[in-house]
């Protein structure tokens, strides 16, 4: 009887802790975990790596001016609250999303701020992707820059969980999951294109092929489509579920942002 | 979908004329009748292009860029883009060196010829084929 | 609004060789491109790019809508003397917006 109560309790944590603990068949095994910093042409990296040649660059200017702007009818700016983000947002971008217990679920980096604009401000939320929500939040992930991601997990379980069964799904008209590219097939050419491991460490980026800075939610639309999916709406539980574990996959990694990428 | 962000398709048609001919009467309304020699002309572009809409450029002429012997000029032409020029740059004897890096758009898979006109009048040119491929996940609408 | 970063080292020798980097904020919108309802999206580019060194033109650029969104130069100019290199960009309305950045030569 001992036994079977033993077996049946290891059953019980055995089914539990591979959510978190274990690598699952299709994950990349961390000895082999990279940013795709790695996978760029040397001219791509150079790019990213000269802050005065790096068009992201632009983006955290602009964002630190509306740093200091003051907004909405409480008349604050973010410094007036955060004073130096050099000091204030080191490592946040590196743990967000997080939970928002108001809330009872995970926001995103571009939630939170907006969450302040709504509440701390009084001033109306910033239209995603817009190009001042996309500066601030590009002024405020690079105060994080070269720090591991460290998403917080506990509490996170069943939306770390969500979102990687939402990476594992196979969608859209090529019927492909992201799991199938981006863990089973990293590093192949898909096209023209090296399949990168799909770490978000350089978010918000900027992207060859927009020309210009964009959030990771906006990369996972952009992913969809590709698959010729129905992308998730901007601030959706899926896509904030995506990037939850994103992150959480890409754990360990330093932050990169304004990264540069294809 | 969210509005606020909407991207116009980078892809279109392109117009008629982006041909090796528009880029080589390009070349002529530039050089006139003087003719010009391959060489001392490097043009830096990777071999498969990472994107289209963003390669980085170097070129660079061999030249002591003194008062007597300098780079007045670099012109850079393409095949395949609606129009075959590129950029012209224009140095002087106080620029030290004739090299200059820039980011460009490829429509499409094809060659990039830079010529370099020199104090003495003479034309010299560099070329790279490249191969450009659409991005694996495009942006269609937002 | 124009956003500029340009790297130009703070003090030389004379008769250095020094690199100047130039980046600048602006969509490059070619002319080619159409929206959603087939329209076309009219042409704005930045066309031209001078840099003068205490007045002098050093370089000069033509650039034409195959050149990237936001964009990047790199050249070379001789330290010849200390003052203002200043660094200019004309776009299609007509508009220059210039950045200036002291130089120390000794």
């Amino acid at each position: 009887m001992a036994r079977l109560v033993r077996s049946v309790s290891f059953a019980l944590v055995a089914a539990i802790v591979p959510v978190l603990a274990a690598v699952s068949a299709g994950e990349i095994p961390e000895s082999e975990r990279r940013s795709d910093y790695h996978l760029m042409s040397p001219q791509t990296r150079a790019m990213q790596d000269d802050e005065t040649a790096n068009p992201g660059t632009l983006w955290v200017l602009d964002g630190e001016a509306l740093w200091e702007q003051k907004a909405g009818s409480a008349q604050r700016s973010c410094a007036d609250c955060h004073q130096d983000a050099r000091q204030s947002m080191k490592g946040v971008a590196a743990r967000y999303p997080a939970f928002d217990a108001a809330r009872g679920r995970p926001v995103d980096l571009e939630q939170r701020i907006n969450i302040c604009r709504a509440e701390k401000q009084k001033a109306p939320e910033l239209a995603p992707e817009s190009k001042e929500l996309v500066a601030l939040t590009t002024y405020v992930a690079t105060q994080s820059r070269g720090m591991p991601i460290a998403i917080a997990t506990e509490g996170m379980e069943k939306f770390i969980a969500a979102g990687r069964e939402l990476f594992e799904r196979r969608s859209g008209q090529l019927n492909l999951s992201c799991s199938q590219c981006h863990d089973d097939n990293w590093g192949r050419l898909l096209a023209g294109n090296v399949v990168p491991q799909a770490h978000p460490v350089g978010y918000p980026l900027y992207r060859l092929e927009w020309q210009g800075v964009g959030s990771l939610q906006r990369r996972l639309r952009n992913c969809m489509i590709g698959l010729r999916a129905e992308p998730y709406a901007y601030g959706s539980p899926e896509n904030v579920a995506l990037e939850l574990y994103l992150m959480y996959r890409a754990r360990g990694l330093p932050m990169e942002t304004p990264a540069v990428r294809p | 979908m969210a509005a606020g962000s909407a991207v116009a398709p980078l892809l279109t048609v392109r117009p008629a004329g982006a041909t090796p001919d528009t880029m080589a009467a390009a070349i002529r309304s530039v050089i006139g009748e003087a003719s010009v020699r391959e060489g001392r002309v490097k043009v830096d572009l990777p071999a498969l292009v990472e994107n289209g809409n963003t390669v980085s450029m170097t070129v660079a002429v061999d030249s002591p860029m003194t008062e007597a012997d300098h780079v007045k000029a670099i012109f850079i032409f393409n095949e395949k883009n609606p129009q075959p020029n590129v950029a012209n740059f224009h140095l002087t004897p106080r620029s030290g060196k004739a090299r200059v890096a820039a980011r460009i758009r490829l429509a499409d898979s094809q060659q990039v010829v830079a010529i370099a006109q020199l104090s003495d009048g003479s034309f010299w040119s560099g070329s790279v084929d490249v191969v450009v491929t659409l991005a694996a996940c495009t942006e269609t609408l937002n | 609004m124009a956003r500029a970063l340009i790297n130009i080292p703070r003090a030389a020798k004379r008769g250095d060789v020094i690199e100047i980097k130039a980046l600048i904020s602006h969509p490059m919108e070619t002319g080619y491109r159409h929206d959603e309802t087939g329209k076309g999206i009219p042409r704005d580019i930045i066309n031209r790019f001078v840099c003068l060194y205490n007045g002098v033109e050093v370089f000069r650029a033509d650039l034409f809508p195959a050149i990237s969104a936001n964009p990047f130069l790199s050249f070379h100019t001789v330290a010849t003397e200390s003052g203002v290199i200043a660094l200019a960009w004309t776009g299609d309305d007509g508009e220059t917006y210039t950045q200036l950045a002291n130089i120390t030569v000794e």
